[in-house]
């Protein structure tokens, strides 16, 4: 029997698959073993992880460099709080109307970004983000341009928060951390889950052709401007989703911080240039670097950013795949492969 | 007659916008370069001119006679060992690298000279005004409007009557063809770079002497630079004037409505122009 079978499983997939099995567990189980600045720690790298997925989506796969994801960040931020003071909700319910509220205005921001080309996309993604940070600070009722806060009524009593309070054995403070790191967790698995699961389907190869060369790609019958709405719009809600749990986290808010560009862009475009633009690997690469920088320079003020700043234009000239990249070329690891690969059938019968 | 005011010291503004934004379009037009740190390199060019008249005791019109030719040398560079390797098909290494150098410019001020915000020191001329009929507008307003003129006047001679000129506008069309010719795209490219740095000093100049400045203010200078660019249509510098002066107009009447709305009135003046023509006032037929 001839049978072909197409695949994308490797060793070393398979074997990571085991090992993030139990990461994944050790991971969830981290809040029985480690400290509270540990916990924050984690929240940190894993929102950031989550913004430098959905960011590495947008430019290395779908070819579009964004430099206004605050804006979804920002409106996701500015939802939750609406939600939470304006309308009584629980906080963490509110996350979901905080990726649904970026997602909507994607539509308007991506029918005028989408007008523009390559660069000046990228800078018209910024002007809108700039312009929804201006109407928010206008919203006096959520604190204008000097923010506001979540109330305290709210913050106690949210979800699950008792629940951990007495599973665990700790304080009111601490439970809600360990609630924002387990959402967090969530959050980022299920990102890298659906980004890696949207990859290997055919919409994810469509993607990757439309990215690799347009015409070619509209020729074969795909439809390269339905992709670019899709990824766009993932994108927002992702970024959003992270906002808003972001900011749940923070319980503080005012529009300069909500939709900083260096926060949230301008970091998340390091950490996805110095792990490996267009891997899943690069990312997680890149946060985990990111951070470690962080640590050690953080008492140096302005000469962090600058370093970080220097660092990813230097591989962006050296090295443009970024770290993983090296590290995938030199040993062709690949960690969530998806490239296929076309097994048994008439090549391996004549090899026996 | 406060409308009439409004109007004309938006105009005015414009020619401040459209020296941002003359530099950013020179550079598109010649190598299809976006210089996301192009708003950085003006507040740098500030500082520069403050260090002149401080250390030197010079006016900042003598400072910028120095600034010049240093702003140019840096331009060639910057653009011979580091932009020039990020040129080719693929849009991320110019916009990244780019927007990197903006981070570390940025950061590199603020380690130099503090957040602390900085102006030029004027005198009698700079701050004096004059009547124009029923409006009173300042001195240093019309000088800036004259400037971006000059500048203007000045880039479509150099483009259309000199050997320079004919380099430029060869190797925007073809740089394959035009290195058959004897030319070096690396050094033209390094040339326009260099040149559009110098007006970008000019622009420094007024950006100094009209308001305070910090390292963190680049930014928001590309961003009203870019959509000078962008309402004017890109490669034509005379739209570029007039989408400069379409941002300022929108900045001063939305001023005028309510001093929160002067940038947000901007931004969506910027953004009604988008929807109603996407390729800008003054397209050029191809790009």
């Amino acid at each position: 029997m001839n049978t072909y079978v197409v695949e994308t499983r490797t060793r070393a997939s398979n074997v990571t698959a085991i090992l993030g099995m139990a990461l994944v567990i050790a991971l969830i189980l981290l809040p029985l073993y480690a400290g509270r600045s540990t916990i924050q720690d984690m929240f940190f790298i894993l929102t950031m992880l989550v913004l430098a997925q959905f960011w590495n989506l947008l430019a290395g796969y779908g070819g579009l460099v964004s430099i206004g994801q605050q804006a979804f960040v920002g409106m996701g931020a500015y939802a939750l709080f609406g939600g939470v003071i304006l309308a009584g909700m629980d906080p963490v319910p509110a996350i979901l109307l905080s990726g649904v509220s970026a997602l909507v205005i994607a539509i308007p921001t991506a029918f005028f970004a989408f007008r523009l080309q390559g660069a000046y996309f990228a800078i018209g993604t910024w002007v809108i983000a700039e312009v929804f940070r201006l109407l928010l600070a206008q919203w006096k009722t959520l604190g204008g341009g000097t923010g506001t806060s979540l109330p305290r009524s709210a913050t106690k009593d949210m979800w699950f928060v008792d629940a951990i309070k007495a599973l665990l054995d700790v304080k009111t403070s601490a439970a809600r951390d360990i609630l924002a790191y387990w959402l967090a967790l969530l959050l980022a698995l299920a990102t890298i889950g659906g980004i890696y699961w949207l990859l290997r389907t055919r919409r994810g190869l469509a993607l990757a052709a439309v990215r690799d060369n347009t015409e070619a790609a509209k020729s074969v019958g795909v439809d390269a401007g339905r992709m670019k709405w899709m990824v766009f719009l993932t994108s927002a809600f992702g970024t959003g989703l992270a906002g808003g749990l972001i900011y749940m986290q923070k319980a503080r808010i005012s529009p300069d911080a909500a939709f900083s560009v260096t926060d949230w862009t301008a970091y998340v475009i390091f950490i996805v240039v110095i792990g490996g633009i267009g891997t899943i690997e690069g990312p997680i690469l890149g946060v985990l670097i990111f951070f470690a920088l962080q640590s050690l320079l953080a008492d140096f003020g302005s000469w962090y950013l600058l370093s970080l700043g220097v660092l990813a234009i230097a591989i962006m000239l050296i090295a443009p795949r970024g770290i993983w990249g090296l590290i995938s070329e030199r040993t062709g690891l690949q960690l969530f492969p998806i490239r296929r690969r076309l097994k048994g059938g008439q090549l391996d019968n004549l090899e026996d | 007659m406060i409308w009439i005011d409004t109007l004309v010291q938006g105009v005015l503004l414009g020619g401040l916008y459209a020296l941002f934004a003359a530099g950013l379009s020179l550079v598109f037009g010649i190598m299809r370069l976006v210089n996301l740190a192009h708003g950085d390199l003006i507040v740098m060019g500030a500082y520069l001119i403050l260090v002149l008249v401080t250390l030197l005791g010079l006016s900042p019109f003598v400072a910028l006679l120095i600034a010049m030719p240093l702003m140019f040398a840096l331009g060639w560079v910057l653009q011979k060992f580091l932009l020039n390797r990020t040129l080719g098909d693929d849009i991320l290494p110019p916009l990244l690298v780019t927007f990197g150098l903006s981070i570390v410019l940025q950061n590199a001020l603020l380690e130099g000279f503090s957040a602390d915000s900085q102006r030029l020191p004027t005198d009698a001329l700079t701050t004096a005004s004059m009547s124009l009929g029923p409006v009173t507008v300042g001195v240093m307003p019309l000088l800036t409007f004259a400037s971006a003129i000059v500048v203007i006047v000045g880039l479509n001679q150099l483009f259309y009557r000199t050997s320079l000129g004919r380099a430029f506008r060869a190797t925007s069309d073809d740089a394959v063809t035009a290195s058959l010719m004897g030319i070096k795209p690396a050094n033209i490219f390094a040339t326009a770079t260099g040149l559009a740095l110098v007006i970008v000093a000019i622009a420094a100049l007024y950006l100094g002497l009209r308001a305070n400045f910090d390292p963190s203010v680049g930014p928001a200078r590309l961003i009203y630079a870019f959509e000078a660019v962008i309402i004017g249509g890109l490669g034509s510098l005379w739209g570029t004037l007039i989408g400069g002066i379409f941002i300022g107009v929108a900045q001063t009447v939305g001023a005028a409505i309510n001093p929160e709305w002067q940038i947000l009135s901007g931004h969506l003046a910027f953004l009604a122009v988008l929807l109603v023509r996407p390729r800008g006032l003054f397209p050029r037929a191809h790009d």
